[in-house]
């Protein structure tokens, strides 16, 4: 095989943390490598350095046997390398078409001939058997296709080396499939393709080389025809990994049913004053988990914040323990014993810019004992800061640190301590375990399952189908704002909710 | 009443209306570029004032009103790049800059006027900017009579929308202008050069403010005084949310705008009874009514009034 791009010692450090340690690969003309480890191994920092995000410290590469400098994004894209974000790099309110041009820019001042780049455009996705609407603005798109738009945005680019990074975590598996045959075809064609992922299967699957990182070292490259599962599963975690032992299903009693929360012929305008969710009416009895499955942009964000007091419902009720608290403020709701662990712990879960200590505050600083006539206890504030981070084994060295320097894992467990802590009666959990490694993700279940035990009631929200089959009871599906299906956890399997997600309520129904 | 209807029913008055819109629309226009980028520009007041203060000293001076607009433009470069330079380079906030700036440009002016002209018992006039007749809008129907015998900046000033339109919807400058005021770490990954754009777009916004405020001088009333643009830099900002950030959304905006301030001109030369000091602050109360209805943030660039860093 034709080595396409080799690394040779390729170093990356930031402040006293080494990222990327002496790493050597080589990839090949033709092939899907995978760049398999958990979070926080480096595989994304190593990519940033091939793609010209950042400079490596040390280290040299070469394209095609020769040594290339790679400073910035328009180097990589001059030789042919073109990176998919995880985060899409994507101008929202542009068309499709404007945002792949974008990408193609050379001048700084041309006009631009749309109808010729177009038909230009058109015949490259013809070509790759890829079809997306030209004339839509990014933001009316759903994620999958704009994942397809970044590929086609590469390929207009003429990119030989194509890096995506995590590319399925927020895919259907329905569209995790159809990426799955693009990615077949264009190695199909010539050209290479690496995939970052945490997921096992995944690789195993997709990949026909995997490589497996851990601490910012490459430690070991398997042909994806004898590769040991287990060994591969050791080398990633670096230890054996036990399956979660909380109880499969709940403890409560179907006939002894009490609904604590109620919703009823809810409707929800999102931002852009379209109306996202379309007359949902769903319960939750006590002791029990409602799985939300659904494609992301499919209302489950704007269900979840108007549950938690951020967002207006325009019509419907919301009864908690049978008291109306349609639109109530989130002070009452948390009053009520409601809490909410929010899809963007950055933007709404958490203060980066405030400590780990002040962090915990958040929410109940006016309460007693945490503030006695106005002023703060520091005293017991930090005791009980102390506290959580040991009951939930917050990795932290310092509770004056800033929160934002916490790895993602450990923000999220904080924020998890902080709400969990007040006993909560309804838990609204929006996508809790997102971008966490197998160990957050874990751990982040058996809080739940746990707090379900004691008998709590929990709205859990998620686009992973696997984790909505083992934690919940119930799973209803989203889709386009309204229930395309409402399912035991028990009784379903990951086909069904596949089709649903994809609005197939129809073939189902029939199926039924 | 009649007598207001007649007053604003005639020629003359869709006259003053363009003599009134022109330095907004001047300061407006240009400032699109600046916002889209994501770069707020307040201090589009005091960039008018020292354009104002530098097109009248210079045509003075000379007594040539052309090179008082070539000097003022290369003025106008420079008061982009200082803004520019604080908040891009040195990503300073763009708020309080931009009110540095206004009340470096009050003081500026008022004193350097006091050093230059001193002060005197008759205002001292410059050259103003010659009337152009240009034959093709002369013999147009009623535009020709609103716009013949206007000054170059008038024409400028409102052949810029059409202009501004076609730069956004068709060429990669315009593009890369918006992609960098949306989603500048977007734009970065696709090669392009942020800092670079949010220069070029302030620099032009720095120019076509220090236009507008010479079409109050040399392009009107021909001298000068203490802090004479007197809040039509602000009114201007407004003009550019009002319109939505679009070519003709500020168009509508200025037009809207001027309008109210030529009304108010013939309000007081009616006689009515009334301080005129009522009539003179209805532009502003205009103003005030227009944001009233256009409080939708969606309109706005998101990238807006945020310095850009790279990585992290």
């Amino acid at each position: 095989m034709e080595t396409l791009l080799e690394l040779k010692g390729i170093t990356k450090v930031f402040g006293d943390n080494v990222a990327n340690d002496g790493v050597n690969l080589k990839i090949f003309k033709g092939e899907i490598h995978v760049l398999l480890g958990e979070n926080g191994a480096g595989k994304t920092t190593l990519m940033n350095c091939i793609s010209g995000l950042y400079i490596p410290d040390q280290g040299k590469i070469f394209w095609e046997g020769k040594e290339i400098q790679v400073k910035t994004p328009q180097d990589a894209a001059k030789c042919g390398i073109g990176m998919v974000h995880q985060h899409f790099m994507l101008v929202d309110n542009l068309t499709v078409l404007e945002n792949i041009l974008l990408s193609g820019l050379r001048k700084r001042f041309a006009f631009l001939n749309k109808k010729q780049k177009k038909r230009e455009v058109l015949e490259l996705m013809r070509s790759y058997g890829l079809d997306v609407d030209l004339d839509t603005q990014i933001w009316q798109l759903p994620v999958g296709l704009r994942q397809r738009v970044e590929i086609i945005k590469v390929l207009y680019n003429d990119a030989k080396l194509i890096i995506l990074d995590e590319p399925t975590a927020v895919l259907t598996p329905y569209e995790t499939e159809e990426l799955f045959k693009v990615l077949k075809f264009l190695t199909a064609q010539g050209r290479s393709v690496i995939f970052i992922t945490h997921k096992l299967e995944e690789a195993l699957r997709i990949g026909d080389r995997i490589s497996v990182m851990r601490r910012g070292k490459i430690v070991h490259t398997f042909s994806s025809t004898n590769v040991d599962k287990n060994l591969l599963v050791r080398l990633m975690m670096g230890e054996e990994i036990e399956e979660i032992k909380g109880k499969k299903s709940s403890k409560v009693k179907k006939d002894k049913r009490e609904i604590i929360l109620e919703v009823r012929d809810l409707y929800v305008k999102n931002d852009q004053g379209t109306i996202a969710v379309k007359g949902i009416s769903l319960e939750v009895g006590k002791g029990e988990i409602l799985g939300i499955a659904g494609v992301a942009g499919n209302g489950q964000s704007e269900l979840v914040e108007a549950l938690a007091g951020l967002r207006l419902a325009i019509k419907g009720n919301v009864y908690f323990k049978n008291k109306d608290i349609t639109n109530a403020p989130p002070r009452l709701l948390r009053d009520l014993g409601i809490v909410h662990i929010p899809e963007d712990r950055h933007k709404h879960g958490m203060i980066g810019e405030f400590s780990v200590k002040e962090n915990f505050l958040i929410g109940s600083y006016y309460r007693y004992p945490f503030s006695k006539r106005m002023r703060l206890q520091h005293e017991y504030i930090e005791k009980y800061a102390r506290m959580q981070i040991k009951k939930y084994n917050i990795k932290v060295s310092d509770i004056r640190m800033k929160a934002k320097y916490l790895s993602g894992g450990n923000q999220q467990k904080l924020i998890l301590a902080r709400e969990l802590s007040k006993f909560p009666e309804l838990i609204i959990a929006a996508y809790p375990t997102r971008g966490l490694d197998i160990f957050a993700t874990k751990f982040v279940h058996e809080k739940l399952l746990e707090y379900r035990d004691k008998g709590a009631s929990i709205i859990f929200v998620s686009s992973e189908l696997d984790e909505l089959m083992e934690v919940s009871d119930r799973i209803i599906v989203l889709f386009k704002g309204e229930i395309a299906g409402s399912l035991s956890a028990k009784e379903t399997d990951k086909k069904t909710l596949g089709f649903l997600m994809a609005g197939e309520t129809l073939l189902f129904s029939e199926r039924k | 009443m009649i007598d207001i209807l007649l007053a604003i029913l005639n020629i003359s008055f869709l006259q003053a209306i363009v003599n009134m819109s022109t330095p907004l629309l001047l300061a407006a226009i240009g400032d699109i570029y600046s916002e889209r980028a994501g770069v707020l520009n307040i201090g589009l007041e005091g960039m008018m004032l020292v354009g104002a203060f530098s097109s009248f000293v210079i045509s003075y001076h000379f007594n040539n009103p052309y090179i008082a607009l070539i000097i003022t433009i290369i003025i106008g470069f420079g008061l982009g790049i200082f803004h520019a330079f604080f908040t891009v380079t040195l990503k300073a906030d763009q708020v309080i800059t931009a009110l540095g700036e206004n009340i470096l440009a009050l003081g500026l002016t008022s004193t350097l006027y006091r050093i230059i002209i001193g002060v005197t018992e008759i205002q001292p006039e410059c050259q103003g900017l010659p009337v152009l007749y240009i034959p093709a809008i002369n013999r147009m129907p009623v535009v020709g009579d609103i716009m013949s015998g206007s000054t170059i900046l008038v024409y400028i000033a409102f052949l810029m929308p059409i202009i501004t339109y076609v730069i956004f919807e068709y060429t990669s400058f315009g593009l890369s202008i918006k992609a960098v005021g949306e989603n500048p770490k977007a734009a970065d990954s696709m090669g392009i050069n942020v800092n670079v754009i949010r220069y070029i777009a302030v620099i032009i916004s720095g120019i076509f403010a220090a236009l507008g405020g010479a079409s109050l001088t040399i392009g009107g009333l021909k001298y000068f005084f203490d802090n004479m643009t007197a809040g039509r830099g602000f009114i201007a900002f407004a003009a550019v949310i009002f319109g939505r950030y679009t070519p003709l959304g500020v168009f509508m905006g200025t037009l809207l705008f001027g309008s109210s301030d030529a009304f108010q001109l013939r309000l007081q030369t009616l006689g009515i009874q009334l301080p005129y000091h009522i009539f003179t602050s209805i532009p502003y109360i205009v103003t005030l009514l227009a944001m009233i209805f256009s409080r939708q943030t969606s309109f706005s660039p998101k990238a807006l009034g945020k310095a850009y860093v790279r990585s992290s």
